[in-house]
């Protein structure tokens, strides 16, 4: 568990020392959603009907934004295989990257997502709503992004192959992230929504790193 | 104690090696050798475990590896810096030190890395550091983690005389204390005794 | 090696049954490939000529959907295709993996081609069925939208191994990434499945045909039949095409070759 925190603290140190890279996924995660109410017109109500799913899409095409480096760095300068050789357990390690990850691109789109809400005239409720989902759905997609950062380590043309191996396995947790804010506006119960994202999110956590560490190992061959 | 027996390599179509064999007690320490190309490298990467072999049994202590005790004892040095260019000689020692899960406070970090002839240079970045003193950086590892086998991969590259002369006393230490090493490098190494395996 | 080169003309389809591990090696896996293959192919064309016979001439026209039904009988059996050979795919790459026998990742990368095949088949055939049905080319049925992102998952592991140099290194990638979609693909269709009763889609159910008359029941499954049999011709001819490439320095392939 401390060669886990370990690393959380390490990347998080490292991007502190290097803040636009960390920048960058938030400033397009913020123009990418008022990019839409200028393409498609100021009209209030189609606005708070397409909100959810364009903040969501947005969202999801962030964090993609971040992935390829997940591992990138470390694996130019050799920490990887040293990470590999450690006794520490690499999925313990690989965890923790996980986790930095999340800490550093998907928490603060969640913190933003409500006052980028307010953009498309969502009420408070419905913004509590998108952010407890982002706050579900974004590990989620930081853990299923790993698996594919991992597979494209060091591939040509990595990062375009990423999206194509990433974003299909994205789509649940689009459907019922964006799908529990929709239900919200239209006065249904969320809690079917909420508690699916919940389990995908213990069933990745459990999962996820197993077959990033995996992937890793056959990277580093 | 390391024993390696027919062992083997290929790199896409080409066998690299076949049938390498060798065996380490305690004190002793091996000479790869061979041409660019050889497979040295390669060797090297299987001896720790970070690719597979084709053929043959590499055990430490009786024990198939990789094995949790064997990555336990192992430091394995290869040719990438392996250290953060961001972070301070400082910092990328008690960091990965962190990784291994070993507890290692400043005051042992920053005598490993005055011993490394990086006195006064601990606080600044790695980034400004010239490739010798990177490569210093990384070295300072060897005191800080505990382990019976060293596996050094062109660990003499980029060094200046003095570091090259510094780097064989810390092996010569290493050996009289019991620990073992396997060493690649074209030219002569400053360390005295050894097997040689010429691929 | 030399050895294993004697036994190759000479073994038996009883032998291979007692020896059946032997055929992970893709030395003896070649020759009995070669040799199954012609009857693959003439059943696939048996029995996709009755099958065409039968669902073109002798079914029935259907009472609500006229002539136009008659695609379903390309279109569900490549649905099906599509989705049972990702899970052997992913089968024989998980089992490549598992023991590392190089002829089941080779079958891995044999069947991704047919099964995007088949999925981009049903993907076109249930346009061609929308369009005088629905009105239009596309609509977000459950079962299209699945279809359509399990067409990108193939899409997705072909290109992860023709970006990869090294074939062992392929392999195992393609394989770790077939595994992570076999477990996503419930999770997926269901998901997709939720989404759609959420927004009340089309009420009309691609394969559900009002009555289906027994001749229709026929059609379908001698077309499901050829389809099986031309997926494992295809996928045994591709396979042998790999091993040739991938063994192509050893010299039982020399030999095969001439």
């Amino acid at each position: 568990m401390n060669a886990l925190l370990a690393t959380v603290r390490r990347d998080i140190l490292l991007a502190l020392r290097r803040k636009s890279e960390v920048l960058t996924a938030v400033f397009f995660f913020v123009i990418v959603t008022s990019l839409f109410p200028l393409g498609i017109g100021p009209e209030p109500l189609l606005l708070k009907k397409i909100a959810p799913g364009i903040l969501w899409v947005a969202a999801l095409l962030a964090t993609l934004l971040g992935l390829p480096r997940l591992f990138a760095a470390d694996h130019v300068d050799g920490t990887l295989e040293q990470m590999a050789l450690s006794p520490s357990p690499l999925g313990l390690l690989v965890a923790g990257k996980i986790l930095a990850h999340w800490l550093l691109c998907g928490l603060p789109l969640v913190l933003l997502a409500p006052v980028l809400g307010l953009q498309f005239d969502l009420d408070a409720s419905a913004l509590g709503i998108l952010t407890l989902a982002l706050l579900l759905g974004t590990p989620l997609l930081s853990l299923i992004g790993a698996i594919g950062a991992a597979l494209t380590l060091g591939v040509r043309g990595g990062g375009v192959l990423l999206a194509l191996l990433v974003l299909p396995l994205y789509i649940p947790a689009l459907i019922f992230g964006a799908g529990a804010v929709e239900a919200h506006i239209a006065g249904l119960d969320v809690g079917g929504h909420l508690s699916l994202l919940a389990a995908m999110l213990v069933l990745a956590a459990f999962f996820a790193p197993w077959a990033t560490t995996a992937a890793l190992r056959v990277a580093l061959e | 104690m390391l024993k390696v027996s027919g062992l083997a390599c290929s790199r896409g179509e080409r066998r690299l090696f076949a049938d390498v064999g060798f065996t380490l007690g305690t004190g002793e320490w091996l000479h790869v050798q061979g041409a660019n190309g050889a497979g040295k490298t390669s060797l090297m990467r299987l001896l720790v475990g970070l690719s597979p072999a084709d053929a043959g049994d590499i055990r430490w202590r009786g024990e198939p590896t990789p094995s949790v005790e064997f990555r336990r004892d192992l430091i394995y040095l290869g040719h990438h810096a392996a250290v953060k260019e961001d972070l301070t000689p400082l910092e990328n020692l008690r960091l990965s030190a962190a990784l291994d899960g070993i507890g290692l406070d400043e005051r042992a970090a920053l005598a490993a890395l005055i011993r490394l002839g990086l006195r006064g240079r601990e606080d600044l970045p790695v980034r400004v550091l010239s490739a010798g003193q990177k490569r210093r950086v990384l070295l300072a590892r060897l005191l800080t983690r505990p382990a019976a086998l060293w596996v050094l991969d062109e660990a003499f590259n980029a060094l200046d005389v003095g570091a090259v002369k510094l780097l064989g006393e810390l092996i010569a230490e290493h050996l009289a204390a019991g620990g073992m090493a396997v060493l690649t490098s074209h030219q002569p190494l400053p360390v005295p005794g050894g097997k040689a395996l010429v691929l | 090696m030399g050895n294993h080169g004697r036994f190759e003309g000479c073994i038996g389809v009883r032998q291979s049954i007692i020896h059946w591990f032997r055929f992970a090696s893709p030395q003896s896996f070649y020759p009995l490939a070669g040799r199954m293959i012609p009857w693959f192919w003439a059943a696939a064309a048996i029995s996709g000529i009755a099958g065409l016979w039968i669902s073109f001439f002798v079914a029935p026209t259907d009472a609500q959907q006229g002539e136009g039904y008659r695609i379903i009988f390309v279109h569900v059996p490549a649905s099906w295709m599509s989705m049972f050979i990702y899970l052997v795919m992913a089968f024989w790459a998980g089992l490549g993996l598992a023991l590392n026998t190089r002829v089941s990742a080779m079958m891995a990368q044999a069947l991704a081609p047919t099964g995007a095949l088949m999925a981009a088949l049903s993907l076109l055939t249930g346009a061609f069925w929308g369009k005088p049905m629905w009105g239009a080319w596309w609509v977000w049925d459950a079962r299209l939208t699945s279809e359509l992102i399990l067409f990108f998952l193939y899409l997705g592991f072909m290109a992860l191994q023709a970006a990869i140099d090294d074939p062992r290194r392929a392999d195992k990638a393609g394989a770790i990434l077939a595994l992570v979609g076999v477990v996503n693909i419930p999770i997926i269709y269901f998901s997709v499945k939720w989404w759609n009763t959420l927004h009340q889609g089309s009420t009309i159910n691609l394969t559900k045909a009002p009555s289906m008359a027994q001749t229709m029941l026929w059609g379908m499954l001698l077309m499901a039949f050829a389809f099986w049999m031309y997926s494992i011709a295809v996928a045994l001819t591709r396979v042998r095409a790999i091993i040739l490439e991938r063994e192509r320095h050893t010299e039982w392939v020399k030999h095969a070759v001439e």
